[in-house]
């Protein structure tokens, strides 16, 4: 029995120096291999005699699955010890920076577009477009705008050829829907439109949004409503205060123009209000009688606003661009802050 | 519109501060642009009369001077100005005197001689107009008044932006009016007493043309004094309207014009020819105007002449050769309605502007014209002395006024607001608007001065004016939600716009109008869309392609030392005699493919780079590129871009010589497409996916350099050959093995079925096929 227990010691210890699996397979052979120590024991069991056999036999099992277990436990270690060692040589440095593509930007112009668009879709508004060049007769004759009026002068127009001119708003675009769409009409038209006029505050190709609404109970009050509620959350703020005075537009009537409190001093007067605590962002009314005219539609039975605002305008507000012509310089240095 | 606050206070004068007022005003409609005070504050500062000079004791330049300012002693200071004389009238500020800039007016010693006060320049005084030096008042200006009560300086000036169809508060009288209705306070009308006939003279005038000019009013003023003074009340009303005094007889003309609103001629009566006919010009006639400048007349221009020729553009201008001077000693006066359509566009054609050709064209009111020529004559006469003859009126049919139909409920729908009958007509009442109530109906009558009341929507505009629009309350609108309809076989730009976004690109957004050499250089376009008034001549012709303007911002980023430009724009371009406006989405790079990074070896951008942006904006759609010259490419690496057989756009290097033009060192690579090609997608459709794992096969071949690598993918793809899904190209290979002016091209065929695995010899057998195909094409099997 002894040299059974001496057998296990001695298989342990010869274990627990082992540092690799190579050896650690050879020291396994010096023990449970054709040649090994219990080997030899178990072969040694047929001298024994019938009743001693099983009682030996047993005890001999008993240590084979010892060393067997020890065995497994060491092949673990040294595996376990194998993947350590991998993984630590493995590890990075998770500061270097990412690689490969960098990213781009949208316009803020695109930007402050896309935002208006969403807005107003959420108001159930949908998206209309119409030409650039536009004919005398959308850009000017069907909006109540005769030949001679004086607010074609105010319009600095650029033009084509006698009957045609680079659209000075995007009101034609109401026209233009009216003359293929039936009432219940709700239209924005987003676009570019162009007058003959360039400083720090004028551009000569600027954006506009059109809005347009025409069905059976719209009024000036609906028009406010909807005005204040955009406004409001364009800038995202609750308590932006917004007012409506009496303006002039040929094809509305009554006509609003529409100043909010300034975004920059909250209305207690400053450079970007000239000291009035108001800026002026949009013109509106409800659609004069004469256009609705021009377009077969029945003005007793539908009643409609419409409404213009500047792109450039509420961008320069809401990101703090103090010069409008940055917009089309295309310079990077400007356009990736808005990215 | 200018004006002074304290002038229009004489025809009404609300319990209003000048702030309350002006934003009453820009409330109603009347945006006030600009208020501010006539002068800058200062105080006790007087009228005052020198009465001695003697030169100062201490000083060369320094005269000590005595001056009444109105005490029971003469004052005595010391004075550095030139222009101080004996008898001369001029401000004094007293001892304690404030002036604008802080100074406060102590006694002191100048040189040792006690001062006790300060003679003042209109600069110290912060006065506008005056030459350096004291500032010598009138000799009538009454010793010991204060200045500011002599000179009305405690007034403000009013800048009124107004709309084109308020022409009826071009004056005086229409601001009061609009004020009166805002407020309730009452207008101090002018009584205008018709003057005395002096003399029994008269012109014969006749109208030619009465539906232009269906009110003529005309009199012979003789023996007035031209010379005569413009008294300092009526300089400075008409300074503080923005005009300058010329001479007595404009300036009264001027005058009521401002008060009343009726532009008024009057004409030297010794250069004037018989009698005065109103008529429309001959064609080619000649008039030299007042600015002296020479117009050539067309037949609808309305002119007022003599016997012999034209005198006046009616309405617009008079002409040089009758023109009051100081010496003019008998005037016509003219006070006349013309009706806008006549005046309108006129002025503008001639490239003039007055100020009578503003009102006329937007409209002037015709109830005033004879009560303006009587206010001009009592005005005359005060001022300039002489003897008025009997007023000519020549009368045709002036403009309608019908009474307009007005409905309570329309009002209530229009506005969305709550009102009857009662709150109707007392708002009616306030504008002092003629109406009668018939049936619940209102019939109102548009009145005089008013040419933008012509519709029932118009009344209602003056109704929620007067109510106020902030007193509008607002409401939510009672429409039922409706969804919009968004087709999902078009793709928004937005999407398009992310995926550039995605692939290192900046949006930017150029002018539609560039130069014309740019339009013919990039885009070959000799006949490019042209702008009649362009704004500079960099911005001559509207672009046909987005390239130009990409190009411009590339110039500029590398002005601004950028050595990666990667840069995309979407916009309408345009082109031909029918102005075709195509929707268009372009971009180029420049510079480094990847940022400078680790890792990663910096390599210039190349064609192929952008080739795969293109296709990832057009994905999943295939997209074929064919070769083809265009004008701003590199002709070897140039490429138009089809779908389904159609050209929907362009790529390619950038010319050498557009580098070299538009000093740009390293190569561009550039891409233009229709926008409609990238918005238009298919909706997807599922397909059975095959249960059988696909077999790869791998066939390499050596073709001569000129074969495109499409030719030969479109032979195999154009076989159809059975189990053939996919054949991609995986390498690309030329060297010495290859042979000279050759290259050896690897295809990967997938081949699969969805019914069953493919047998060995059913594979051998397509890929057979496919070589025959590839031998065809004269490619001979690498192996």
């Amino acid at each position: 029995m002894h040299e059974l227990e001496k057998i296990l010691s001695e298989a342990l210890n010869q274990f627990a120096v082992t540092e690799n699996a190579v050896e650690l397979e050879q020291v396994k052979a010096r023990f449970l291999g054709k040649d090994g120590h219990v080997t030899a024991l178990l072969k040694g069991l047929g001298k024994l005699s019938s009743e001693e056999r099983p009682v030996a036999g047993a005890r001999i099992n008993q240590i084979k699955q010892s060393i067997e277990k020890a065995l497994q436990q060491k092949r673990e270690a040294l595996q376990y010890n194998l993947l350590q060692q991998k993984l630590k040589a493995e590890s990075l440095d998770v500061t270097l920076p990412g690689r490969g593509m960098g990213y781009g930007g949208i316009h803020p112009v695109t930007r402050t577009l896309e935002r208006i668009e969403v807005l107003f879709r959420s108001l159930g508004f949908s998206v209309a477009s119409g030409p650039e060049i536009e004919s005398d007769f959308y850009n000017f004759t069907a909006l109540n705008i005769p030949e001679n009026h004086p607010a074609r002068a105010m319009h600095d127009t650029f033009y084509i050829d006698e009957k045609h001119v680079l659209r000075t708003h995007t009101s034609p675009v109401q026209i233009r829907y009216m003359e293929n769409n039936d009432p219940p009409i709700r239209i924005i038209a987003p676009g570019r439109v162009y007058r003959c006029d360039s400083d720090m505050t004028h551009s000569p190709m600027f954006h506009q949004v059109e809005g347009l609404w025409i069905d059976e109970n719209v009024s000036f009050s609906v028009l406010k409503e909807v005005l204040s509620d955009f406004m409001q959350c364009y800038f995202e703020r609750d308590d932006l205060q917004v007012r409506f005075r009496p303006s002039f537009f040929p094809f509305t009537e009554p006509s609003a123009e529409m100043d909010i409190q300034c975004v920059q001093c909250n209305g207690k007067g400053c450079r970007v209000c000239s000291q009035t605590g108001w800026l002026e962002v949009l013109g509106s009314g409800m659609v004069h009688p004469n256009v609705l005219k021009h377009v077969n539609i029945d003005s007793e039975k539908y009643l409609g606003f419409a409404f213009g605002l500047g792109v450039e305008r509420l961008a320069m507000l809401r990101y703090g661009v103090a010069d409008l012509r940055l917009f089309y310089d295309g310079d990077l240095r400007f356009l990736k802050q808005f990215n | 519109m200018k004006f002074s606050e304290n002038w229009l206070r004489t025809w009404i004068n609300p319990s209003l501060t000048s702030h309350e007022l002006s934003h009453k005003l820009t409330m109603a409609g009347l945006e006030v642009e600009a208020l501010e005070p006539v002068s800058p504050a200062f105080n006790q500062v007087v009228v005052a009369e020198v009465l001695e000079v003697v030169r100062h004791p201490n000083a060369d330049r320094l005269n000590v001077c005595q001056v009444d300012v109105g005490e029971a002693m003469p004052v005595s200071v010391v004075c550095g100005a030139s222009n101080v004389a004996v008898g001369i009238k001029v401000p004094f500020a007293r001892i304690g005197a404030e002036l604008p800039g802080g100074l406060v007016i102590k006694q002191t010693k100048v040189r040792k001689v006690e001062s006790n006060g300060m003679l003042c320049s209109a600069d110290e005084l912060g006065l506008s107009g005056a030459g350096p030096g004291l500032l010598v008042l009138p000799e009538a200006a009454p010793v010991g008044r204060l200045l500011r009560e002599y000179l009305d300086l405690d007034d403000m000036l009013f800048t009124v932006k107004l709309t084109p169809n308020r022409s009826d508060c071009l004056s005086i009288v229409g601001i009061a009016r609009e004020v009166a209705a805002m407020t309730g306070d009452v207008l101090n009308a002018l009584e205008v007493e018709p003057s005395g006939i002096d003399i029994a003279e008269s012109v014969m005038v006749r109208v030619d043309a009465p539906e232009a000019c269906p009110l003529y009013c005309g009199r012979i003023v003789r023996g007035v004094n031209g010379a005569a003074k413009t008294p300092s009340w009526m300089v400075r009303r008409l300074e503080r309207s923005g005009l300058r005094s010329i001479n007595a007889i404009v300036d009264i003309t001027n005058y009521v014009m401002i008060e009343l609103g009726q532009p008024l001629h009057a004409y030297n009566l010794e250069k004037v020819a018989g009698n005065v006919t109103v008529r429309f010009a001959c064609m080619n006639e000649e008039l030299v105007l007042l600015n002296d400048q020479k117009v050539i007349l067309r037949d609808d221009m309305l002119v007022i002449a003599d016997d012999a020729r034209p005198l006046a553009l009616a309405g617009i201008m008079g002409c040089a050769g009758t023109s009051v001077q100081i010496d003019t000693r008998d005037v016509f006066l003219e006070s006349a309605f013309f009706i806008p359509d006549a005046v309108v566009g006129k002025a503008r054609r001639l490239n003039i502007s007055t100020d009578s050709a503003y009102r006329f064209e937007r409209g002037v009111d015709f109830s005033v014209t004879r009560t303006a020529l009587e206010r001009a004559t009592n005005l005359l006469l005060e001022i300039c002395g002489g003897q008025a003859g009997i007023v000519t009126e020549a009368k045709g049919e002036l403009p309608a006024r019908d009474p307009i139909r007005l409905r309570t409920s329309r009002v209530e729908r229009v506005l969305g607001i709550p009102i009857d009958n009662d709150g109707i007509a007392a708002l009616l009442q306030c504008m002092q608007l003629q109406f009668a109530l018939k049936d619940d109906d209102f019939y109102v009558i548009p009145p005089s001065f008013r040419f933008d009341i012509l519709l029932e929507v118009d009344l209602i505009e003056e109704i929620a004016r007067l109510i106020g629009y902030d007193n509008i309350l607002v409401r939510p609108s009672q429409t039922p939600a409706r969804m919009i309809l968004e087709p999902e076989t078009l793709r928004p730009v937005c999407r398009l716009r992310q995926i550039m976004v995605a692939r290192d690109y900046q949006e930017t957004i150029s002018y539609a109008f560039h130069d014309a050499d740019v339009e013919k250089n990039l885009c070959g376009n000799a006949r490019p869309v042209t702008l009649k008034n362009p704004i500079s001549s960099q911005m001559t012709v509207m672009r046909s392609s987005l390239l130009g303007g990409l190009i411009g911002a590339l110039r500029i980023n590398l002005t601004h030392k950028q050595s990666r430009v990667r840069l995309f724009e979407t916009g309408v371009c345009f082109s031909g005699e029918e102005y075709s406006q195509q929707e268009k989405f372009g971009g180029l790079c420049y510079g480094a493919q990847f940022p400078e990074q680790w890792g990663v070896e910096t390599r210039m951008v190349d064609f192929y780079d952008v080739k795969a942006d293109v296709e990832a904006l057009f994905f999943p759609a295939q997209i074929i590129f064919h070769v083809s010259p265009h004008p701003a490419s590199h002709p070897g690496r140039s490429a138009e871009i089809l779908l389904d057989g159609k050209t929907v756009g362009w790529i390619g290097e950038l010319h050498p010589q557009w580098l070299q033009q538009y000093e740009i060192l390293k190569s561009v690579v550039w891409f233009e497409v229709d926008l409609h090609a990238l918005t238009t997608v298919n909706l997807p459709r599922a397909r059975d996916i095959s249960k059988f794992p696909p077999v790869r096969r791998d066939i390499a071949v050596i073709v001569d350099e000129s074969v495109t690598v499409q030719s030969l993918i479109n032979a195999m793809q154009s076989s159809n050959i059975p189990y053939v899904v996919e054949i991609g190209l995986f390498d690309l290979y030329r060297g010495a093995s290859v042979g000279d002016g050759k290259k050896s091209l690897a295809f990967r065929v997938l081949l699969q079925d969805t019914q069953k695995t493919l047998t060995d010899s059913e594979i051998e057998q397509s890929i057979a096929l496919l070589i025959a195909v590839l031998q065809q094409q004269r490619a001979q099997l690498r192996i």
